[in-house]
């Protein structure tokens, strides 16, 4: 009989919890929704504003343009827009008041027309953030340049112009499409977390913290069934909310990816229906962990509204890993995936790349997080056996 | 029958219950009678398995509760101080979780709802869920999940909290129909007319302990007063004498 007694409360918890507007929104509605939506805004601003940035004219103050007219067409064209150059330009760089400036010197013309090397020169502040961006572009034309008269130069003395290219280098940027698109995607792992804590949140509250504060708690333990089989009910409960919640986000995922601009960043992600279909076992045991972690932490809490102050921490605690893992990309290394949570991003993340999962790595984090939920659920049933959890006032 | 044999229990140097004994048999309805703060909840939630007593010993029906709580559990119908519903379930749904829980197999579990909807005339809230119900229909239905196991012991704690009139005068015939039909009853109270109009045997408690027991008109005997709370006043008063001397 008490083995059944946590199916009729996890059937109890469904049920009421289908009938709670505010259960269903969360885990429905904005559980699945709000990560994509988020998502999509971010990397949106982020495409528009990289390719704003490719585009974009570049302002420079040049100081005795009319020494180079070829040389300030050419850059003309490539974008550099001509400002008025004040008198002390190194000043004004100093001051902010200029990002970067250029300066043709008197002599310029001279050299140039003798075939000496002519010498421009640049000013700009390498302590300045964003600067060396516009720096490195600026430097980029002018080079540019140069090679091109080199070349003419030679070919005008019957030379021939790779003589002045005794290396070229070949760039071979390995990142596959996939797996730049991954970097941007670092962060996908956290909101698919983030949607399963969501989904279970309200429904843990309402049957732990909810049930105290409406009295309803004491009565439900006194009935012949020993408190883990209540505990281990609410716990699943909360795990299938988890899960549909996540369920849905994966799918809204999956039609985000389509309104992504991949093709604009030389970019493409791995979102099919496949993907889909493996990330819900990897994270099924993440979701238990995640579901017995909420009713642990709602246990004690006297009302909803103190409980749902003790699940903001546990919504952002797992954002830590995803932060780390997005701005210090580190060499997944075989231990890191008995880590919870760090364990089901690194495999998320190699599935959107496309990269094959080691067996081992797969059981490792299923195992140890399964452990993890197990380690949790033994110190909610402890907290479950003290005399405390039920008084009501 | 329920014996409980010096129960005590401490919250810090609380002494909240300090050697109560006294038993309630079959076919009678007991009052633990005293004032708020007297240690009646907490015998009650001790006697219901909630809290385990420092020292003493409860039997019902033979069974020891710190042994054997579950079986206990069976035993027993509890209406405890706090009876919260669940809102979103319908009357009915929230008796057969009750017996679900309770392990009652789903026939049995219909069966008994409808007798007891019937019993304690709720039928037309039966289908209705609970929020918006009235305190009578809140009570209605937390004795009917309480009862739902068809329990020989049945306690309630201060069972009239809220009651209008005639709720209260409802719930009166319904406990006297539980002791007719041969049940333990057993509810704490602190109203006087409660136990003149119901009781068979009063047990009154002050300050964590037993200071008389037995039938309302034994103890105005003992008291030597007409009225039961006259008596009940000279009775917890005497023994506060008694700890002061």
């Amino acid at each position: 009989m008490s083995r059944a007694a946590a199916w009729v409360v996890f059937l109890k918890e469904c049920r009421e919890s289908l009938r709670d507007r505010r259960v269903l929104i969360n885990a429905l509605l904005i559980g699945p929704l709000l990560g994509p939506l988020l998502f999509v805004i971010v990397l949106r601003l982020t495409v528009a504003r990289q390719i704003e940035q490719a585009a974009r004219p570049l302002p420079v103050a040049v100081a005795g343009a009319e020494q180079a007219p070829n040389l300030i067409a050419a850059l003309e064209q490539q974008g550099l827009q001509l400002l008025p150059a004040p008198a002390d330009l190194a000043g004004a760089v100093r001051s902010q008041q200029l990002d970067l400036a250029l300066r043709i010197p008197a002599g310029y013309a001279d050299a140039w027309r003798a075939g000496r090397p002519a010498q421009v020169e640049l000013f700009y502040d390498s302590s300045r953030q964003g600067v060396l961006a516009e720096v490195q572009r600026l430097e980029a034309m002018l080079q540019g340049y140069s090679q091109r008269n080199a070349a003419l130069r030679l070919m005008a003395r019957g030379l021939s112009p790779t003589l002045s290219a005794p290396i070229v280098v070949a760039a071979r940027d390995q990142a596959t499409p996939q797996g730049r698109g991954a970097l941007m995607f670092a962060m996908l792992p956290y909101f698919l977390v983030f949607t399963a804590i969501i989904g279970g949140m309200w429904l843990a509250i309402d049957s732990t913290a909810g049930e105290r504060e409406r009295g309803s708690l004491e009565p439900l333990l006194i009935n012949p069934v020993p408190r883990d089989r209540i505990l281990l009910g609410k716990v699943l409960a909360t795990a299938l909310f988890g899960l549909a919640s996540l369920a849905l986000g994966l799918l809204a995922f999956m039609v985000a990816g389509w309104f992504l601009p991949g093709d604009q960043l030389g970019l493409s992600f791995n979102l099919g229906p496949h993907v889909v279909a493996a990330t819900l076992p990897v994270m099924l045991p993440l979701v238990l962990l995640i579901a017995v972690t909420e009713i642990l932490v709602t246990a004690f809490a006297k009302s909803a509204r103190e409980a749902q102050a003790h699940l903001a921490l546990v919504q952002i605690l797992p954002a830590i890993t995803s932060v780390v893992l997005s701005f210090a990309p580190i060499k997944s290394a075989l231990w890191m995936y008995v880590v919870p949570l760090l364990g089901q991003q690194l495999i998320i993340l190699r599935l959107l790349r496309g990269e094959p999962i080691a067996p081992a790595a797969a059981i490792l984090a299923t195992v140890f997080t399964l452990v993890a939920a197990l380690l949790v659920f033994w110190a909610a049933r402890r907290s479950y056996q003290t005399e405390r959890l039920a008084i009501s006032s | 029958m329920i014996l409980v044999e010096g129960l005590r229990k401490s919250f810090g140097a609380t002494h909240a219950v300090d050697g109560v004994s006294f038993s309630a048999r079959d076919g009678q309805i007991t009052a633990l009678l005293g004032a708020n703060g007297a240690g009646k909840t907490t015998t009650l939630r001790m006697l219901y398995t909630l809290m385990r007593p420092d020292a003493g010993r409860i039997l019902v029906d033979g069974i020891d509760a710190q042994q054997d709580a579950l079986a206990v559990r069976r035993l027993l119908g509890v209406l405890p101080d706090a009876r919260g519903l669940y809102r979103r379930l319908t009357a009915r749904e929230n008796i057969e979780y009750y017996a679900a829980l309770q392990g009652l197999s789903g026939e049995r579990a219909r069966t008994r709802t409808d007798e007891l909807l019937q019993t304690l005339s709720m039928q037309d809230i039966a289908e209705r869920r609970t929020e918006g119900f009235s305190q009578g229909e809140r009570l209605k239905t937390a004795l009917a999940r309480t009862l739902i196991h068809d329990p020989r012991n049945v306690l309630l704690d201060e069972p009239t909290n809220g009651l209008d009139v005639m709720s209260t005068r409802s719930l009166r015939e319904f406990l006297r129909r539980l002791r007719d039909d041969g049940r333990c009853v057993l509810f704490s109270t602190h109203i006087m007319q409660e136990v003149s109009a119901l009781c068979d045997h009063v047990v009154i408690i002050a300050r964590g302990r037993v200071v008389a027991q037995g039938t309302p008109d034994a103890l105005r005997e003992q008291a030597g007063e007409a009225s039961l709370e006259e008596a009940f006043m000279k009775l917890i008063g005497v023994a506060a004498l008694g700890e002061l001397s």
